[in-house]
């Protein structure tokens, strides 16, 4: 079951990533099928998340692969909120071909397979985990937006003459944007650190450097937004900031089998 | 049935020729009417760059001469500029017309109000009104699907397209003008047109820039309040005839940090230029001036003729279609005739045979399927014929081997 409904997700988001490239050379129908294709991709991708839930033993996405899984979910999920609507297509481009290699990377570590057998308890690693990777999967949208944020500026600066022809998103909508994403994932990081520290006081673990840098991405995110509030931060400075997050962010995914699954 | 097109256009005549020939729409919808007549059909097209006749008629040849002595009557010079197309050639050049290749600046969207304005006030029947809507369709399928007419072709134009792409919707944004000439005066319409605030009109004579403030709603201010003013505008359109710089690198900077952060986007239409090009190093600040401006105007107007080779190729499908349509007029009569025969033979025997009511019902039914599926096959042949141009030697072998001469 789960092979049958990993490829068709691949497939779509295959094709997605695919189109995308298109859409950058000729805008219009190659638009639509990138469209299609993450929508598609992700309806399946849910479906195989569902199939995974039922049949497993505990907590499905507990492994680093099986939470990769559940992160690429959770982008892609973030990025149709917004990559439907034409201008923001290019945003996919940034977007489907990272979550086609996760994904991949996700079905080689065994993160895509079924009926799977967790220690960890249910509730603990529902909101531990959900909460980190949906806040990570909001940081990681909010960098993709950033890195389109300092193309799009570049271009201005440099008044490249294709500007009109390939048309990406206005600079000051892609700077709220970013900024509404990180103040919606920040809160969900916040309530997922909390929730790892009170498992920890509860089970007396020790504190180790994974979650040292995921309280720093906090601390980075946090900054970002007072910084925006308090000082009328925005623009380049504010997305290289954002993008500053991001590497934090998948350093904390690239440590994360090192250290919490390490044993 | 004939379609005949004469007209004038910006290929062969020029402006204080077409303006000879132009008609409002009044004048255009009674012409139309009048070269109508009672029977036949007819449509005026007439703008800036182009009035053409289009008829629909019995006779190519009389449409014609109709046609054309209606625009010698407009004008009598015209007669080297008139061109006269028919048929196909007179449809493909009004599908090309409506999707703007016909056009001085490709994919311009005017034409398409302009081509429905005409088709509504045109005395059109049967021919004339598909030929109009299936123009109208093809003109709108171009844009859809190509991106002919989605860059602007002008310097204010693209300016107040890339002052989008610095702030999005420009809705509710403030702009402050600086000069009240007539070049700046396009720009300021086009992006008050996509929503923005005219906030202040800056000029050295304040009669100049009252007049220009009263008209889009804003304030006329003197040139010393520009620097004030910065702090709020979110764009800066300049265009006096000032020797030196307006506003320079300084001036800018030292409002930036009350911005809090906001973009600003300056234009500068001068010659020579009203602002320092330095202010387009500062961070959050983007300058740009004429060059800048007709550079990008040309990159789109590339753009417009590349993507005009692939709405070519939509307009000539829709054509083919019509052609298609066309043809298919030549067998109707034909197919009707056929059908009404058929039909008429079933109805008299299925009367003359004794039969009680639910044998008829049933009888009724069996004949008329039985009808239907053997003429389905011979009207889809016909029809596909007549789109192949031997429509009409079928519809005359149908005629003859059915006994249907007589119902011509």
């Amino acid at each position: 079951m789960a092979e049958l409904l990993f490829w068709p997700a691949l497939l779509a988001y295959g094709e997605a990533a695919f189109a995308y490239l298109g859409e950058a050379r000729h805008p219009g129908l190659a638009g639509r099928f990138a469209t299609w294709g993450v929508r598609v991709g992700w309806l399946v991708q849910s479906a195989l998340l569902a199939v995974q839930a039922a049949r497993s033993d505990g907590f499905p996405w507990s492994t680093w692969a099986g939470s990769l899984n559940l992160f690429v979910w959770f982008v892609v999920g973030a990025y149709l909120i917004w990559g439907c609507q034409p201008r923001f297509r290019l945003l996919g481009l940034a977007v489907l071909p990272l979550a086609v290699v996760l994904f991949v990377l996700a079905r080689v570590g065994g993160g895509t397979a079924v009926g799977g057998h967790s220690d960890y308890s249910n509730l603990f690693l529902v909101l531990h985990v959900g909460l980190v990777l949906a806040a990570f999967a909001g940081f990681t949208l909010a960098a993709a937006l950033s890195a389109l944020y300092l193309w799009q500026e570049r271009r201005l600066k440099r008044h490249e003459t294709s500007i009109l022809r390939l048309r990406a998103p206005a600079l000051a909508r892609l700077d709220e944007l970013a900024a509404r994403t990180i103040a919606v994932a920040l809160p969900a990081l916040t309530l997922g650190i909390a929730v790892g520290i009170a498992r920890l006081r509860d089970r007396g673990g020790g504190f180790d450097a994974l979650m040292a840098v995921t309280v720093l991405t906090w601390a980075v995110y946090s900054g970002y937004l007072a910084l925006r509030h308090l000082l009328g931060w925005r623009g380049r400075r504010a997305a290289y900031l954002v993008l500053a997050g991001f590497v934090l962010v998948a350093v904390v995914r690239l440590a994360l089998p090192v250290t919490h699954f390490a044993t | 049935m004939s379609v005949v097109l004469v007209g004038i256009s910006h290929h062969q005549a020029p402006v204080e020729l077409r303006e000879r020939a132009a008609l409002d729409a009044r004048r255009a919808a009674d012409l139309a009417a009048r070269l109508a007549g009672e029977q036949g059909e007819a449509v005026c097209l007439s703008t800036c760059n182009r009035t053409e006749l289009y008829l629909a008629d019995e006779s190519g040849e009389a449409a014609e001469r109709k046609a054309e002595a209606a625009l010698l009557a407009l004008e009598s010079e015209l007669g080297p500029a008139l061109y006269r197309l028919r048929d196909d050639a007179a449809a493909l050049h009004l599908f090309r017309v409506a999707a703007g290749l016909d056009s001085m600046v490709p994919g311009e969207g005017e034409i398409l109000g302009q081509v429905r304005a005409a088709h509504e006030a045109g005395a059109t029947g049967p021919i004339l009104d598909r030929l109009f809507r299936q123009a109208l369709h093809a003109g709108k399928k171009t844009r859809a699907q190509t991106a002919i007419g989605e860059s602007p072709a002008s310097v204010s134009s693209a300016a107040a397209a890339l002052a989008e792409q610095v702030f999005g919707d420009l809705r509710g944004r403030s702009i402050l003008v600086v000069g009240a000439g007539k070049v700046g005066e396009q720009a300021v319409r086009n992006l008050a047109s996509r929503g923005a605030t005219i906030a202040f009109v800056a000029n050295r004579t304040m009669d100049r820039a009252a007049d220009l403030a009263g008209r889009f709603g804003g304030e006329a201010i003197p040139l010393d309040r520009v620097d004030a003013e910065l702090k709020t505008a979110d764009v800066v359109l300049s265009s006096t005839s000032a020797p030196g710089w307006i506003l320079t690198r300084d001036q800018v900077a030292r409002v930036l940090p009350e911005r809090k952060g906001r973009p600003l986007f300056l234009i500068d239409l001068a010659v020579p230029r009203d602002l320092d090009p330095a202010i387009h190093e500062l961070d959050g600040c983007y300058l740009y001036d004429v060059d800048d401006l007709e550079a990008v105007v040309a990159e789109t107007l590339a753009g417009r003729r590349r993507e005009a080779e692939r709405a070519e190729a939509i307009v000539a499908e829709e054509a083919d279609r019509f052609r298609e349509w066309r043809a298919s007029l030549d067998v109707v009569p034909a197919i009707a005739s056929l059908r009404a025969r058929a039909e008429e033979i079933r109805a008299a025997e299925l009367r003359r045979a004794k039969l009680s009511e639910s044998e008829r019902r049933a009888a009724d039914s069996v004949t008329a399927a039985v009808l239907n599926k053997l003429l389905h096959l011979p009207t889809i042949r016909m029809k596909e014929a007549a789109a192949a141009a031997d429509g009409v030697i079928y519809a005359d072998a149908v005629r003859h081997l059915f006994g249907l001469e007589d119902e011509r």
